[in-house]
């Protein structure tokens, strides 16, 4: 769905590109071309890293993690989990919709949705790429710290 | 060495790694090869649109516009169109990177990059939408307040805590993008 809105998206502006300047759009086309080329050793090393560690840490043994782990180690455990996977929002959200169900803790729940957006520990290679070490890394151990926060912020709030 | 094969120096080392992992461990082989053609779909599906997005954004918007709306001196206005172009983006994060770069490349300031890159991790309308349906208003909604809270906190840290010498490395790093 959102897939289609993108690609919807990008032929609107390539047409109206098309239109304006047809020699702009080639460059674009180019640039774009480029860009992709340049990230591409990166992409790829992500892919495998995505792979092995979604071999690892399957939806079981997040639900495991999850269900289980109540308390204070519950929301770590959870926020590290969500901070070294990689899964659409598609696919986490009806896991994490039946995990709440099944009575894990909202709090649990909001650490893994709140730090699998933030933090993309298997990302890291292209973050570095472009923002280089010391800023690819504070900003994730940042949005780790923060997705503890938030977690309980969640918690709190369902409760009410 | 040829200055491809160094580029893909790492890739390969990888590869041969990612190989040996489902040789030695065949308990994870099928789950690992499952998602790596699963991973490697939704990339192809994602790469294309934003990267065509990406090139008409270098070529049609000058300089001189981004830098007042999203540069040093904008602001609010600048924070609010960080958020804004964040939130409306689609896909998963990797994809901010390289957008994030060419938005620093026409003068957005570092503090609206990171928002930037926030907002596209964490405050995509679309996928909001799916959070509430899934996990309830309440839970989504919170979550969101916190997480602009958060985007925003996280960005002032990291423009205090990354030295001068250091961000005029990455612009000049990312003027070179062609």
């Amino acid at each position: 769905m959102e897939t289609i809105l993108l690609y919807g998206i990008a032929a609107l502006a390539l047409f109206f590109s098309l239109i304006k300047d047809k020699q702009k759009t080639k460059t674009a086309l180019k640039k774009a071309w480029k860009a992709f080329e340049g990230i591409l050793p990166q992409f790829i090393n992500v892919l495998f890293f995505v792979a092995t560690v979604l071999a690892i840490v399957d939806t079981a043994t997040i639900s495991r993690v999850l269900g289980s782990g109540s308390g204070f180690l519950g929301i770590i455990g959870a926020s590290l989990i969500g901070a070294i996977t990689l899964i659409p929002g598609f696919v986490a959200f009806p896991a994490a919709a039946a995990l709440l169900h099944n009575g894990a803790g909202a709090t649990q729940v909001a650490a893994f949705v709140s730090s699998l957006m933030m933090v993309g520990v298997v990302t890291l290679p292209m973050e570095i790429k472009y923002f280089g070490k010391r800023v690819a890394i504070l900003r994730n151990v940042l949005a780790w710290l923060f997705s503890i926060l938030a977690a309980f912020f969640v918690g709190w709030v369902v409760m009410l | 060495m040829n200055k491809s094969f160094k580029r893909y120096l790492s890739t390969i080392v990888i590869s041969l790694a990612f190989i040996a992992f489902i040789v030695f461990f065949p308990a994870w082989r099928d789950k690992a090869v499952t998602s790596i053609f699963f991973q490697t779909k939704t990339m192809l599906l994602v790469i294309p649109p934003i990267f065509i997005l990406l090139g008409l954004f270098d070529v049609w918007i000058p300089r001189e516009k981004m830098t007042r709306y999203m540069g040093t001196g904008s602001g609010f206005k600048g924070t609010g169109l960080a958020f804004l172009l964040g939130s409306f983006a689609a896909g998963p994060l990797y994809g901010a990177f390289p957008f994030a770069a060419v938005l620093m490349k026409k003068g957005a300031s570092f503090t609206n990059i990171l928002i930037f890159i926030g907002a596209w991790s964490t405050t995509k309308i679309p996928m909001l939408l799916f959070e509430m349906a899934a996990l309830g208003k309440r839970f989504a909604l919170s979550r969101l307040a916190i997480d602009i809270v958060g985007i925003i906190i996280i960005a002032g840290a990291i423009k205090l805590a990354v030295p001068k010498k250091e961000m005029t490395r990455l612009y000049d790093q990312a003027e070179q993008i062609d």
